[in-house]
Protein backbone atom coordinates (compact mmCIF):
# COMPACT_ATOMS: atom_id res chain seq x y z
CA UNK A 1 0.00 0.00 0.00
CA UNK A 2 0.86 3.55 -0.85
CA UNK A 3 2.06 5.71 2.01
CA UNK A 4 0.21 8.76 2.84
CA UNK A 5 3.39 10.70 3.13
CA UNK A 6 7.01 10.88 1.42
CA UNK A 7 9.37 8.23 2.01
CA UNK A 8 12.32 9.15 -0.16
CA UNK A 9 13.02 13.22 0.11
CA UNK A 10 15.94 15.26 -1.90
CA UNK A 11 17.53 18.11 0.38
CA UNK A 12 19.04 21.03 -0.92
CA UNK A 13 20.67 23.25 0.63
CA UNK A 14 22.12 26.53 0.04
CA UNK A 15 22.36 28.94 2.87
CA UNK A 16 26.26 30.21 3.26
CA UNK A 17 29.15 29.07 1.61
CA UNK A 18 28.35 25.51 0.73
CA UNK A 19 26.25 23.91 -1.88
CA UNK A 20 24.60 21.04 -1.10
CA UNK A 21 22.04 17.87 -1.76
CA UNK A 22 21.10 14.73 -0.44
CA UNK A 23 18.52 11.94 -0.83
CA UNK A 24 17.45 10.53 2.38
CA UNK A 25 15.18 7.70 2.72
CA UNK A 26 12.72 6.43 5.43
CA UNK A 27 13.41 3.31 7.09
CA UNK A 28 10.92 2.14 9.81
CA UNK A 29 12.26 0.28 12.65
CA UNK A 30 11.07 -1.07 15.86
CA UNK A 31 12.13 2.28 17.08
CA UNK A 32 9.89 4.32 14.69
CA UNK A 33 11.44 6.07 11.99
CA UNK A 34 14.96 6.03 11.67
CA UNK A 35 16.68 7.63 8.36
CA UNK A 36 19.01 6.35 6.41
CA UNK A 37 20.76 8.40 4.02
CA UNK A 38 21.50 7.47 0.24
CA UNK A 39 23.58 10.06 -0.81
CA UNK A 40 25.13 13.65 1.17
CA UNK A 41 26.90 15.47 -1.73
CA UNK A 42 28.48 18.53 -0.51
CA UNK A 43 30.61 21.24 -3.28
CA UNK A 44 32.26 23.31 -0.64
CA UNK A 45 33.33 26.87 -1.70
CA UNK A 46 35.93 27.42 0.88
CA UNK A 47 38.25 27.26 -1.23
CA UNK A 48 37.09 30.87 -2.48
CA UNK A 49 36.26 32.03 0.36
CA UNK A 50 39.52 31.75 2.06
CA UNK A 51 40.83 34.65 -0.35
CA UNK A 52 38.59 36.69 1.68
CA UNK A 53 38.99 35.77 4.96
CA UNK A 54 35.12 34.41 5.19
CA UNK A 55 32.02 34.40 3.33
CA UNK A 56 31.06 37.19 0.62
CA UNK A 57 27.41 36.48 -0.14
CA UNK A 58 27.29 37.89 -4.00
CA UNK A 59 30.27 35.45 -4.23
CA UNK A 60 28.68 32.87 -2.57
CA UNK A 61 25.11 33.43 -4.93
CA UNK A 62 27.13 33.00 -7.81
CA UNK A 63 29.14 30.31 -6.93
CA UNK A 64 25.87 28.54 -5.55
CA UNK A 65 23.97 29.08 -9.36
CA UNK A 66 27.14 27.22 -11.13
CA UNK A 67 27.05 23.94 -8.27
CA UNK A 68 23.55 23.25 -7.82
CA UNK A 69 22.60 21.49 -10.95
CA UNK A 70 25.57 18.90 -10.72
CA UNK A 71 25.13 18.51 -6.96
CA UNK A 72 21.30 17.80 -7.33
CA UNK A 73 22.17 15.91 -9.93
CA UNK A 74 25.10 13.97 -8.12
CA UNK A 75 23.16 13.20 -5.26
CA UNK A 76 20.35 11.50 -7.02
CA UNK A 77 22.99 9.53 -9.29
CA UNK A 78 24.55 8.41 -5.95
CA UNK A 79 21.65 7.54 -4.46
CA UNK A 80 20.55 4.94 -7.42
CA UNK A 81 17.36 6.60 -7.60
CA UNK A 82 15.97 8.53 -10.43
CA UNK A 83 14.00 11.34 -9.97
CA UNK A 84 10.54 10.05 -10.66
CA UNK A 85 11.24 7.97 -7.07
CA UNK A 86 11.58 11.01 -5.50
CA UNK A 87 8.65 11.59 -3.02
CA UNK A 88 9.36 14.85 -1.53
CA UNK A 89 11.89 17.93 -1.84
CA UNK A 90 13.08 19.91 1.39
CA UNK A 91 15.09 22.80 0.75
CA UNK A 92 16.58 25.14 3.69
CA UNK A 93 14.69 28.40 3.40
CA UNK A 94 16.01 30.39 6.45
CA UNK A 95 18.16 31.55 8.41
CA UNK A 96 21.44 32.39 5.52
CA UNK A 97 22.33 34.73 3.40
CA UNK A 98 19.30 36.05 1.22
CA UNK A 99 21.28 35.88 -2.05
CA UNK A 100 22.39 32.52 -1.28
CA UNK A 101 19.35 30.86 -0.03
CA UNK A 102 17.44 31.99 -2.97
CA UNK A 103 19.42 29.65 -5.50
CA UNK A 104 18.16 26.67 -3.31
CA UNK A 105 14.72 27.63 -2.55
CA UNK A 106 14.15 28.32 -6.53
CA UNK A 107 15.65 25.64 -7.62
CA UNK A 108 13.82 23.38 -4.93
CA UNK A 109 10.31 25.24 -6.24
CA UNK A 110 10.89 24.38 -10.18
CA UNK A 111 12.13 21.04 -9.26
CA UNK A 112 8.69 20.31 -7.56
CA UNK A 113 6.88 21.89 -10.10
CA UNK A 114 8.12 20.00 -12.32
CA UNK A 115 8.57 16.58 -10.75
CA UNK A 116 4.81 17.09 -9.14
CA UNK A 117 6.49 16.48 -5.85
CA UNK A 118 5.27 18.01 -2.42
CA UNK A 119 7.80 20.86 -1.17
CA UNK A 120 8.74 21.92 2.65
CA UNK A 121 11.04 24.58 3.81
CA UNK A 122 13.08 23.80 6.52
CA UNK A 123 14.94 26.10 8.91
CA UNK A 124 18.76 25.56 8.88
CA UNK A 125 19.35 25.96 12.71
CA UNK A 126 16.66 23.21 13.24
CA UNK A 127 18.20 20.93 10.30
CA UNK A 128 21.31 20.98 12.12
CA UNK A 129 19.82 18.89 15.18
CA UNK A 130 18.68 16.70 12.73
CA UNK A 131 22.17 15.76 11.61
CA UNK A 132 21.80 13.63 15.08
CA UNK A 133 18.98 11.60 13.36
CA UNK A 134 21.04 9.75 11.01
CA UNK A 135 19.85 5.99 11.70
CA UNK A 136 19.26 5.94 14.99
CA UNK A 137 16.80 8.90 16.37
CA UNK A 138 16.85 10.30 19.41
CA UNK A 139 13.82 10.25 22.17
CA UNK A 140 12.22 13.58 22.61
CA UNK A 141 12.42 15.41 25.02
CA UNK A 142 15.89 17.03 24.36
CA UNK A 143 17.92 20.06 24.93
CA UNK A 144 20.39 20.76 21.76
CA UNK A 145 22.92 23.44 21.12
CA UNK A 146 23.35 24.22 17.82
CA UNK A 147 26.81 26.05 17.57
CA UNK A 148 28.14 27.40 14.37
CA UNK A 149 29.55 30.50 12.70
CA UNK A 150 26.60 32.36 12.49
CA UNK A 151 24.23 30.58 15.54
CA UNK A 152 25.13 29.29 19.41
CA UNK A 153 21.11 28.58 20.37
CA UNK A 154 19.77 26.20 22.99
CA UNK A 155 16.43 24.71 21.79
CA UNK A 156 14.37 22.93 24.42
CA UNK A 157 13.18 20.31 21.42
CA UNK A 158 9.77 18.66 22.57
CA UNK A 159 8.72 17.00 18.94
CA UNK A 160 9.49 17.89 15.87
CA UNK A 161 6.96 20.50 15.31
CA UNK A 162 7.32 21.52 19.10
CA UNK A 163 10.35 23.50 20.28
CA UNK A 164 11.70 26.35 22.57
CA UNK A 165 14.53 28.44 22.30
CA UNK A 166 16.49 28.90 25.92
CA UNK A 167 19.35 30.22 24.96
CA UNK A 168 21.12 32.69 22.75
CA UNK A 169 24.36 34.84 21.86
CA UNK A 170 23.42 37.99 22.71
CA UNK A 171 26.44 39.31 20.44
CA UNK A 172 29.47 37.12 18.55
CA UNK A 173 28.39 33.56 17.67
CA UNK A 174 31.34 30.88 19.03
CA UNK A 175 32.21 29.98 15.68
CA UNK A 176 32.65 33.92 15.11
CA UNK A 177 34.69 34.29 18.28
CA UNK A 178 36.89 31.46 16.63
CA UNK A 179 37.35 33.28 13.14
CA UNK A 180 38.19 36.50 14.80
CA UNK A 181 40.96 35.09 17.62
CA UNK A 182 42.36 33.76 14.77
CA UNK A 183 42.60 36.49 12.80
CA UNK A 184 44.08 37.94 16.10
CA UNK A 185 46.58 34.61 15.78
CA UNK A 186 47.64 35.42 12.45
CA UNK A 187 45.76 32.19 11.70
CA UNK A 188 43.88 31.39 8.75
CA UNK A 189 39.86 31.12 7.98
CA UNK A 190 37.95 29.34 8.69
CA UNK A 191 39.28 29.66 12.31
CA UNK A 192 37.54 26.81 14.22
CA UNK A 193 39.89 23.86 12.66
CA UNK A 194 42.93 26.05 12.98
CA UNK A 195 42.41 26.87 16.24
CA UNK A 196 41.77 23.25 17.11
CA UNK A 197 44.91 22.33 15.60
CA UNK A 198 47.08 24.71 16.98
CA UNK A 199 45.47 24.18 20.71
CA UNK A 200 46.77 20.22 20.89
CA UNK A 201 49.98 21.16 21.24
CA UNK A 202 49.29 24.03 23.81
CA UNK A 203 48.59 24.56 27.41
CA UNK A 204 44.99 24.73 28.22
CA UNK A 205 45.64 26.64 31.35
CA UNK A 206 48.18 28.67 30.35
CA UNK A 207 46.01 31.90 30.24
CA UNK A 208 42.75 32.25 32.32
CA UNK A 209 40.54 33.56 29.86
CA UNK A 210 36.89 34.84 31.36
CA UNK A 211 34.06 33.11 31.24
CA UNK A 212 30.87 35.10 30.31
CA UNK A 213 28.19 33.76 32.61
CA UNK A 214 25.91 36.41 32.15
CA UNK A 215 22.83 36.39 35.04
CA UNK A 216 23.02 33.56 37.57
CA UNK A 217 20.12 31.58 36.26
CA UNK A 218 20.64 33.04 31.94
CA UNK A 219 21.17 30.54 29.59
CA UNK A 220 22.40 33.16 27.14
CA UNK A 221 25.69 33.41 25.86
CA UNK A 222 28.71 36.33 25.16
CA UNK A 223 31.84 35.51 23.17
CA UNK A 224 32.55 38.97 22.85
CA UNK A 225 34.60 40.31 25.54
CA UNK A 226 36.45 36.81 25.33
CA UNK A 227 37.66 38.30 22.38
CA UNK A 228 38.35 41.40 23.57
CA UNK A 229 39.96 39.62 26.20
CA UNK A 230 42.39 37.79 24.34
CA UNK A 231 43.11 40.94 22.53
CA UNK A 232 44.17 42.73 25.58
CA UNK A 233 46.50 39.96 26.54
CA UNK A 234 48.14 40.08 23.51
CA UNK A 235 48.61 43.75 23.63
CA UNK A 236 49.83 43.91 27.00
CA UNK A 237 52.07 40.83 27.03
CA UNK A 238 53.75 42.64 23.45
CA UNK A 239 54.51 46.26 25.70
CA UNK A 240 56.04 44.18 28.45
CA UNK A 241 58.15 41.89 26.15
CA UNK A 242 56.52 39.11 27.22
CA UNK A 243 56.09 35.90 24.54
CA UNK A 244 53.31 33.81 25.01
CA UNK A 245 53.30 30.61 22.67
CA UNK A 246 50.46 31.01 20.24
CA UNK A 247 49.77 27.27 21.05
CA UNK A 248 49.21 28.36 24.70
CA UNK A 249 46.76 31.17 23.62
CA UNK A 250 44.65 29.10 21.34
CA UNK A 251 44.33 25.98 23.66
CA UNK A 252 43.55 28.73 26.31
CA UNK A 253 41.23 30.13 24.42
CA UNK A 254 39.16 27.16 23.38
CA UNK A 255 39.06 25.96 26.81
CA UNK A 256 37.11 28.59 27.65
CA UNK A 257 34.92 28.72 24.51
CA UNK A 258 33.88 24.65 25.22
CA UNK A 259 33.77 25.85 29.47
CA UNK A 260 30.77 27.88 28.65
CA UNK A 261 29.34 26.03 26.07
CA UNK A 262 29.74 22.68 27.98
CA UNK A 263 28.55 24.29 31.33
CA UNK A 264 25.15 25.76 29.89
CA UNK A 265 24.44 23.23 27.59
CA UNK A 266 24.47 20.57 30.82
CA UNK A 267 22.33 23.62 32.85
CA UNK A 268 19.92 23.61 30.47
CA UNK A 269 19.07 20.00 30.56
CA UNK A 270 19.01 20.37 34.39
CA UNK A 271 16.41 23.57 34.29
CA UNK A 272 14.48 22.01 31.72
CA UNK A 273 14.45 18.85 33.38
CA UNK A 274 15.99 16.46 30.31
CA UNK A 275 18.94 13.80 30.67
CA UNK A 276 19.47 14.05 26.97
CA UNK A 277 21.69 16.42 25.00
CA UNK A 278 22.57 16.56 21.34
CA UNK A 279 25.41 19.35 20.02
CA UNK A 280 25.81 20.10 16.47
CA UNK A 281 26.90 22.98 13.97
CA UNK A 282 30.18 23.52 13.02
CA UNK A 283 31.66 23.76 16.30
CA UNK A 284 30.67 20.49 17.42
CA UNK A 285 33.45 19.39 15.20
CA UNK A 286 35.99 20.71 17.71
CA UNK A 287 38.18 18.02 19.00
CA UNK A 288 38.16 19.52 22.95
CA UNK A 289 34.34 20.33 23.00
CA UNK A 290 33.82 16.47 21.65
CA UNK A 291 36.13 15.54 24.46
CA UNK A 292 34.68 17.79 27.08
CA UNK A 293 31.19 16.06 26.28
CA UNK A 294 32.36 12.75 26.08
CA UNK A 295 33.45 13.51 29.86
CA UNK A 296 30.43 15.26 31.52
CA UNK A 297 28.40 12.40 29.82
CA UNK A 298 29.93 9.79 31.44
CA UNK A 299 30.75 11.68 34.78
CA UNK A 300 26.67 12.77 34.95
CA UNK A 301 24.81 10.16 33.33
CA UNK A 302 23.93 12.55 30.58
CA UNK A 303 23.26 10.73 27.15
CA UNK A 304 24.99 12.90 25.01
CA UNK A 305 24.48 12.89 20.86
CA UNK A 306 27.08 14.07 19.07
CA UNK A 307 26.38 13.67 15.45
CA UNK A 308 29.51 12.56 12.94
CA UNK A 309 32.27 15.37 12.02
CA UNK A 310 30.99 14.71 8.35
CA UNK A 311 27.84 16.18 9.16
CA UNK A 312 28.37 18.93 12.23
CA UNK A 313 29.12 21.66 9.03
CA UNK A 314 26.27 22.20 6.83
CA UNK A 315 24.93 20.14 4.29
CA UNK A 316 22.08 18.78 3.08
CA UNK A 317 21.75 15.40 4.92
CA UNK A 318 19.96 17.45 7.74
CA UNK A 319 18.45 18.78 5.26
CA UNK A 320 16.40 15.98 3.77
CA UNK A 321 15.78 14.04 7.03
CA UNK A 322 14.07 16.83 8.59
CA UNK A 323 12.16 17.19 5.71
CA UNK A 324 11.02 13.52 6.18
CA UNK A 325 9.89 14.19 9.32
CA UNK A 326 7.99 17.43 8.53
CA UNK A 327 6.31 15.33 5.70
CA UNK A 328 5.22 12.73 8.64
CA UNK A 329 3.61 15.47 10.56
CA UNK A 330 1.92 16.73 7.50
CA UNK A 331 4.26 19.81 7.06
CA UNK A 332 3.94 21.45 3.42
CA UNK A 333 4.93 24.56 1.87
CA UNK A 334 3.75 25.79 -1.71
CA UNK A 335 5.37 27.41 -4.10
CA UNK A 336 5.12 30.68 -2.93
CA UNK A 337 7.97 29.77 -0.12
CA UNK A 338 10.42 32.51 0.03
CA UNK A 339 14.27 32.48 1.68
CA UNK A 340 14.56 34.87 4.68
CA UNK A 341 17.94 35.98 6.42
CA UNK A 342 16.34 35.95 9.90
CA UNK A 343 14.43 33.58 12.01
CA UNK A 344 13.01 33.29 15.28
CA UNK A 345 15.13 30.20 15.82
CA UNK A 346 19.00 31.55 15.59
CA UNK B 1 38.91 60.32 34.03
CA UNK B 2 41.99 59.81 31.54
CA UNK B 3 41.67 62.87 28.92
CA UNK B 4 44.58 62.64 27.26
CA UNK B 5 43.66 64.04 23.84
CA UNK B 6 43.10 67.68 22.73
CA UNK B 7 40.86 68.72 20.08
CA UNK B 8 41.78 70.04 16.76
CA UNK B 9 38.23 71.27 16.31
CA UNK B 10 35.41 71.96 18.81
CA UNK B 11 33.11 70.16 16.33
CA UNK B 12 34.65 66.87 17.27
CA UNK B 13 33.29 65.48 20.28
CA UNK B 14 35.84 62.74 21.82
CA UNK B 15 34.16 60.96 25.03
CA UNK B 16 35.86 58.24 27.28
CA UNK B 17 33.82 55.38 28.85
CA UNK B 18 34.73 52.77 30.68
CA UNK B 19 32.27 49.65 30.38
CA UNK B 20 30.37 48.51 27.71
CA UNK B 21 27.60 49.63 29.31
CA UNK B 22 28.72 52.83 29.22
CA UNK B 23 29.34 52.79 25.48
CA UNK B 24 26.10 51.14 25.05
CA UNK B 25 24.32 54.35 26.95
CA UNK B 26 26.21 56.42 24.50
CA UNK B 27 25.29 54.78 21.60
CA UNK B 28 21.67 54.88 22.54
CA UNK B 29 21.57 59.01 23.31
CA UNK B 30 23.34 58.91 19.29
CA UNK B 31 20.47 56.37 18.28
CA UNK B 32 17.91 58.97 19.38
CA UNK B 33 19.35 61.84 17.49
CA UNK B 34 19.41 59.60 13.97
CA UNK B 35 16.86 60.18 11.03
CA UNK B 36 16.29 58.50 7.95
CA UNK B 37 19.31 58.41 5.64
CA UNK B 38 21.90 59.16 8.19
CA UNK B 39 24.95 57.08 7.75
CA UNK B 40 27.18 56.26 10.56
CA UNK B 41 30.94 54.83 9.76
CA UNK B 42 32.45 53.21 12.61
CA UNK B 43 36.21 52.80 12.34
CA UNK B 44 38.64 50.73 15.19
CA UNK B 45 39.77 47.45 15.18
CA UNK B 46 39.07 44.05 16.41
CA UNK B 47 37.76 44.80 20.19
CA UNK B 48 37.86 48.54 19.97
CA UNK B 49 33.69 48.20 20.49
CA UNK B 50 32.05 48.91 17.52
CA UNK B 51 29.53 46.01 17.48
CA UNK B 52 29.40 47.45 21.43
CA UNK B 53 28.45 50.92 20.46
CA UNK B 54 26.57 49.78 17.19
CA UNK B 55 24.04 48.02 19.94
CA UNK B 56 23.78 51.31 21.47
CA UNK B 57 22.57 53.19 18.72
CA UNK B 58 20.36 50.30 17.15
CA UNK B 59 18.55 50.18 20.33
CA UNK B 60 18.28 54.01 20.24
CA UNK B 61 16.42 53.72 17.41
CA UNK B 62 13.73 51.67 18.97
CA UNK B 63 14.80 48.41 18.02
CA UNK B 64 13.99 45.97 20.62
CA UNK B 65 15.41 42.92 19.30
CA UNK B 66 18.34 41.62 19.79
CA UNK B 67 20.98 42.66 18.18
CA UNK B 68 23.91 40.86 16.81
CA UNK B 69 27.37 41.01 15.24
CA UNK B 70 26.56 41.36 11.91
CA UNK B 71 29.92 39.78 10.97
CA UNK B 72 28.62 36.24 9.85
CA UNK B 73 25.96 37.99 7.50
CA UNK B 74 27.51 40.69 6.46
CA UNK B 75 23.96 42.85 6.63
CA UNK B 76 21.81 42.90 9.54
CA UNK B 77 18.79 44.77 9.27
CA UNK B 78 15.99 45.84 11.89
CA UNK B 79 12.72 48.31 11.93
CA UNK B 80 12.82 50.36 15.05
CA UNK B 81 10.97 53.55 14.20
CA UNK B 82 12.90 53.91 11.03
CA UNK B 83 14.95 50.64 9.19
CA UNK B 84 18.15 50.14 10.45
CA UNK B 85 20.90 48.52 8.28
CA UNK B 86 23.68 46.97 10.04
CA UNK B 87 26.67 46.13 8.21
CA UNK B 88 30.07 44.54 8.53
CA UNK B 89 32.65 45.21 5.82
CA UNK B 90 35.42 43.66 7.02
CA UNK B 91 35.57 40.78 4.93
CA UNK B 92 35.59 43.19 1.90
CA UNK B 93 38.93 43.66 0.93
CA UNK B 94 38.49 46.17 -1.78
CA UNK B 95 35.64 48.70 -3.05
CA UNK B 96 34.56 46.47 -5.80
CA UNK B 97 32.87 43.47 -3.76
CA UNK B 98 30.42 46.21 -2.42
CA UNK B 99 29.72 47.18 -5.46
CA UNK B 100 27.99 43.62 -5.83
CA UNK B 101 26.48 43.69 -2.64
CA UNK B 102 23.87 46.62 -4.14
CA UNK B 103 25.63 48.49 -1.19
CA UNK B 104 23.25 52.13 -2.69
CA UNK B 105 20.28 49.79 -1.31
CA UNK B 106 21.48 50.58 1.79
CA UNK B 107 23.69 53.27 1.75
CA UNK B 108 21.53 55.80 -0.10
CA UNK B 109 18.34 54.24 0.67
CA UNK B 110 15.85 55.94 3.63
CA UNK B 111 16.72 53.86 6.45
CA UNK B 112 19.46 54.23 8.60
CA UNK B 113 22.76 52.90 7.95
CA UNK B 114 25.70 52.19 10.48
CA UNK B 115 28.70 50.60 8.77
CA UNK B 116 31.72 48.20 11.00
CA UNK B 117 35.34 49.18 9.17
CA UNK B 118 34.25 51.71 7.10
CA UNK B 119 37.68 52.74 6.59
CA UNK B 120 38.20 49.84 4.71
CA UNK B 121 35.57 51.10 2.01
CA UNK B 122 36.55 54.92 1.93
CA UNK B 123 36.24 55.57 -1.52
CA UNK B 124 32.06 54.20 -1.36
CA UNK B 125 31.13 56.42 1.93
CA UNK B 126 28.44 58.52 1.14
CA UNK B 127 29.93 62.25 1.03
CA UNK B 128 28.11 63.31 4.19
CA UNK B 129 28.56 61.26 7.41
CA UNK B 130 29.05 60.65 11.10
CA UNK B 131 32.59 59.03 11.50
CA UNK B 132 32.94 57.54 14.68
CA UNK B 133 36.60 56.77 15.67
CA UNK B 134 37.16 53.45 18.73
CA UNK B 135 40.14 52.35 20.26
CA UNK B 136 41.52 51.29 23.61
CA UNK B 137 44.59 51.90 24.97
CA UNK B 138 46.75 48.44 26.74
CA UNK B 139 48.49 51.13 29.45
CA UNK B 140 44.29 51.50 30.78
CA UNK B 141 41.61 49.49 31.94
CA UNK B 142 41.15 47.05 29.24
CA UNK B 143 37.17 48.28 29.80
CA UNK B 144 38.13 51.91 29.06
CA UNK B 145 37.17 53.16 25.42
CA UNK B 146 37.93 56.27 23.57
CA UNK B 147 35.42 57.37 21.27
CA UNK B 148 36.02 60.20 18.58
CA UNK B 149 32.89 61.33 16.55
CA UNK B 150 33.41 63.59 13.54
CA UNK B 151 30.78 65.34 11.65
CA UNK B 152 30.78 65.63 7.69
CA UNK B 153 28.72 67.63 6.72
CA UNK B 154 26.09 70.00 8.25
CA UNK B 155 23.24 67.64 9.00
CA UNK B 156 25.99 65.78 10.99
CA UNK B 157 27.30 68.73 12.91
CA UNK B 158 24.10 69.43 14.52
CA UNK B 159 23.81 65.99 15.41
CA UNK B 160 27.02 65.84 17.31
CA UNK B 161 25.85 69.64 18.67
CA UNK B 162 23.32 67.95 20.00
CA UNK B 163 24.90 64.75 21.11
CA UNK B 164 27.48 66.92 23.12
CA UNK B 165 24.97 68.61 24.85
CA UNK B 166 22.73 65.46 26.12
CA UNK B 167 25.73 63.40 26.48
CA UNK B 168 26.89 66.07 29.24
CA UNK B 169 24.09 66.81 30.94
CA UNK B 170 23.53 62.65 31.34
CA UNK B 171 27.25 62.32 32.37
CA UNK B 172 26.54 65.55 34.97
CA UNK B 173 24.57 62.70 36.84
CA UNK B 174 26.98 60.12 36.43
CA UNK B 175 30.63 61.61 37.55
CA UNK B 176 32.30 58.41 35.47
CA UNK B 177 31.20 59.58 32.00
CA UNK B 178 33.85 61.61 30.56
CA UNK B 179 33.23 64.40 27.53
CA UNK B 180 34.93 67.33 26.21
Amino acid sequence: MARSFPDLVLGIETSCDETAASVAKRMDSAMGLAPKLLSNVVSSQLEVHKKYGGVVPEIASRKHLEAIIPVINEAIQTAGVGPGDLSGIAVTSRPGLVGALVVGVSTAKALALAWNLPLVGVNHVLGHVYAGFVDSAPKFPFMALVVSGGHTVLIHMLSHTQYQVVGRTRDDAAGEAFDKVARLLGLGYPGGPAVDALAKRGDPNAVKFPRAHLEPESLDFSFSGLKTAVMVFMEKAKRQGRTVPVEDLAASFQEAVCDILVEKTLKAAELYNTRRVLVAGGVSANSRLREMLTDSSQRLGVEVIIPPISLCTDNAAMIAIRGLYLFEEGVRDDLYLNASADSPVS
Amino acid sequence: MVRSLTPKSNRILRVVTSSPEETQSFGRLLGSLLAHGDFVALIGELGAGKTCLAQGIISGLGVTSRVVSPSFNLIREYEGRLPVFHIDVYRLDDSRDMLDLDYEEYFYGSGVSIVEWADRIRDLLPAEHLEIRMWWDADHDPNTRWIEVKPNGRRYKEIVKALKERWKSESSYTPSKGVR
